[in-house]
């Protein structure tokens, strides 16, 4: 097949050149260059070599200062001495003195993390203990996955093995629309469409509740596991189909024989990126959860995640108090949580290519 | 000869029914899109009209358009694009054309990956955290600008370097070849014939830039802010703006007594923006493949 060359110079008919015979050999602009580079050229290109280095390392800069500007806005809250914001809470200390209980105790981690307790306004009182809301997170991200993994999976083995041609075109440009769609559209597609649903479904009293929450976080996962786990279903050799089609196996039997035993990997991949992306979700969960910090007994109840505390309570936080500090302490929580799902995910698909 | 045994008829009996489960599982997927947008445009199209797009909300948000919304966006997307889309085409040219596999460059990779998973709200918090706070910006278009182009530079990079992996590496040698330094390679073979996979990378950024509404609540938003309608420069980087997303979310849930089509009307406006900038980058790289002759 005889290459033909791209760029606007040498383009149609006429330049049917081997790929090796040199693509800028017949590019004006190059010849002119190598004609006379003066030292303004030569110094802008070390200039613009520079720049893109400069730009290649901007990723570590930018995942080192959003560690260090998020965890520079809770440390304070280790060392620091609390002081009462208001005066009601400094009335408050007073009248509490005789007691062991402080309104504004020193913080403390293990409460933070082992305790349900999340009253973080509290007059008499204030107490963060962000395990209920750990757990609302973990219930809503299971669930979510519960609906979504063989939703996902299913779909992916659907697009890269049972379909072709102009359905397989189809079902990735939804797919594509499908995780294009806002998350504030989701959270106002949970408040106003599933909530009436759910309620009458299931006869329950509310309908913004984990399930609620599941089936829009399970909605907006699928896509990339759909996408990721195509492609790991794409990387298993040709070779691998033809000799189990050669032994007359039918696609079925291909695929759980040895396709999926093949691209395992992969496919643990794009359901740890499936979580990693539900377990950072805000605005739906917000909206469409019922926003109670609470311990959930069934799918029924309403709960709260952390993504929600933070993106509800920010706002009203005053700056520099302890909530405020609290709240960027639940945003580390955060980045060191999907930092471990994405890099374990990386890891497993990395361990793909190199087989 | 071919003799249907009842094993074999049982193995194509479950043949049959893996493909029509697993085509349902993917099935389930359109269903969902097409009902949700129907139902959308259904309850909000009656509000929908060249005036509301133009004229500002007035009476606490519950009459009028969504002007002052849909410029503040315009105007996010627009200068978080033009931070945004040179560091991350330039990332990409770093990480295809000059990285050798290392372990720095292996950290690189890493990190763009662990960027791209970065939860919005912990974006949103460092948006508040590094711009309006440290360095002083405080709440305002360019802060907010800035936490939305870090946080969509992995969109551009991604593609872009899917589109610079696609140019073949003979391509480069004969350009070597004839004495082009690395950078003339690059400049005139490389990203000329990546521009549309490049193109793609930066449509894509736009709309989840347009999307996004948690960086963005804290760092520059705003739920009210009333402007001239009309004019396409009412806003500045020093001051705050309203924008669609936030907007759908204040109208949703703070905003009492609004008519029942408002909220849908906002969202579709803000699905439809979405929607056709992610079909115009489908278009571009069907296009693209079409013409791709390599």
């Amino acid at each position: 097949m005889p290459a033909e060359i791209h760029t606007r110079e040498a383009r149609g008919p006429a330049a049917p050149l081997h790929p090796r015979s040199g693509a800028a050999g017949d590019d004006p602009r190059q010849k002119k260059k190598r004609a006379g580079r003066g030292a303004v050229s030569i110094a802008g290109e070390k200039v613009i070599e520079a720049l893109i280095r400069l730009c290649g390392i901007s990723a570590i800069i930018f995942v080192f200062s959003i560690f260090f500007f998020v965890f520079r806005e809770a440390v304070p809250l280790f060392f620091e001495k609390p002081k009462a914001q208001t005066q009601e809470q400094a009335a408050a200390v007073e009248r509490h003195a005789d007691d062991h209980r402080p309104a504004h105790k020193v913080f403390s981690l293990k409460e933070f993390l082992f305790s349900k307790e999340w009253y973080p306004t509290s007059q008499s009182n204030v107490r963060f203990g962000v395990l209920a809301l750990i757990v609302g997170t973990l219930s809503v991200t299971v669930l979510a996955m519960v609906i979504a993994v063989p939703f996902g999976l299913g779909a992916a083995v659907f697009v890269s093995e049972f379909c072709g041609g102009k359905v397989k075109e189809t079902l990735k440009i939804v797919i594509e629309l499908l995780a294009a769609i806002p998350s504030v559209v989701w959270g106002f597609i949970g408040l106003t469409v599933m909530n009436p649903i759910i309620q009458n479904l299931f006869n329950a009293p509310i309908g913004l509740n984990v399930l609620n929450g599941a089936i829009l976080l399970a909605l907006m996962s699928v896509p990339i596991m759909v996408s990721i786990g195509e492609d790991s279903l794409k990387a298993v050799p040709d070779s691998f189909r033809e000799a189990g089609i050669a032994l007359g196996a039918t696609r079925w039997q291909l695929v759980y024989r040895v396709l999926i035993p093949a691209a395992k990997n992969g496919l643990l991949a794009a359901v740890l990126l499936g979580v990693g992306r539900a377990v950072g979700e805000t605005m739906a969960v917000l909206m469409a959860t019922g926003h109670a910090v609470n311990i959930p007994d069934s799918i029924f109840d309403p709960v709260r995640t952390l993504t929600a505390t933070i993106a509800a309570e920010l706002g009203e936080a005053s700056e520099g108090s302890q909530h405020y500090r609290v709240l960027f302490l639940i945003g580390v929580l955060l980045f060191s949580i999907t930092a471990v799902v994405n890099l374990t995910a990386d890891m497993a698909i990395r361990g793909i290519k190199r087989k | 000869m071919f003799v249907e045994t009842p094993f074999v008829r049982k193995k194509h009996r479950r043949e049959l029914l893996a493909k029509c489960v697993f085509g349902l599982m993917a099935g389930a997927m359109v269903v969902p899109l097409i009902m949700i947008v129907s139902y959308l445009v259904y309850q909000g199209a009656p509000l929908i009209s060249w005036e509301f797009l133009t004229t500002n909300p007035v009476g606490g948000m519950r009459r009028g358009g969504i002007w002052s919304a849909l410029l503040g966006t315009i105007w996010l997307v627009g200068v978080s694009l033009l931070i945004a889309a040179p560091i991350g085409v330039l990332a990409a040219v770093y990480l295809n054309e000059y990285a050798k596999d290392n372990w720095f460059n292996r950290v690189i990779n890493l990190a763009v990956i662990n960027l791209a998973g970065v939860p919005s709200i912990v974006h949103a918090l460092f948006g508040l955290g590094a711009f309006v706070l440290f360095a002083g910006i405080g709440r305002s278009v360019l802060a907010a600008s800035l936490t939305l182009a870090i946080m969509t530079l992995p969109v551009i990079i991604a593609s872009t370097r899917e589109a610079l992996a696609s140019v073949p590496r003979s391509f480069r040698e004969a350009c070597w070849n004839v004495g082009a330094t690395r950078w003339q390679t690059i400049r005139s073979i490389v990203l000329p014939n990546s521009i549309s996979g490049i193109l793609t990378g930066v449509i894509l950024q736009v709309s989840r830039a347009a999307g996004e509404t948690a960086p963005i609540m804290f760092t520059g938003a705003v739920f009210f802010r009333n402007i001239e309608a009309g004019n396409l420069f009412a806003y500045s980087l020093k001051e705050q703006c309203m924008a669609l997303s936030m907007h759908l979310y204040t109208v949703t849930t703070q905003v009492t007594g609004a008519p029942k089509p408002l909220p849908y009307a906002i969202a579709v406006v803000l699905l439809a923006t979405v929607l056709l900038v992610n079909a115009t980058a489908i278009v571009l790289r069907v296009y693209l493949r079409s013409r791709k002759k390599w």
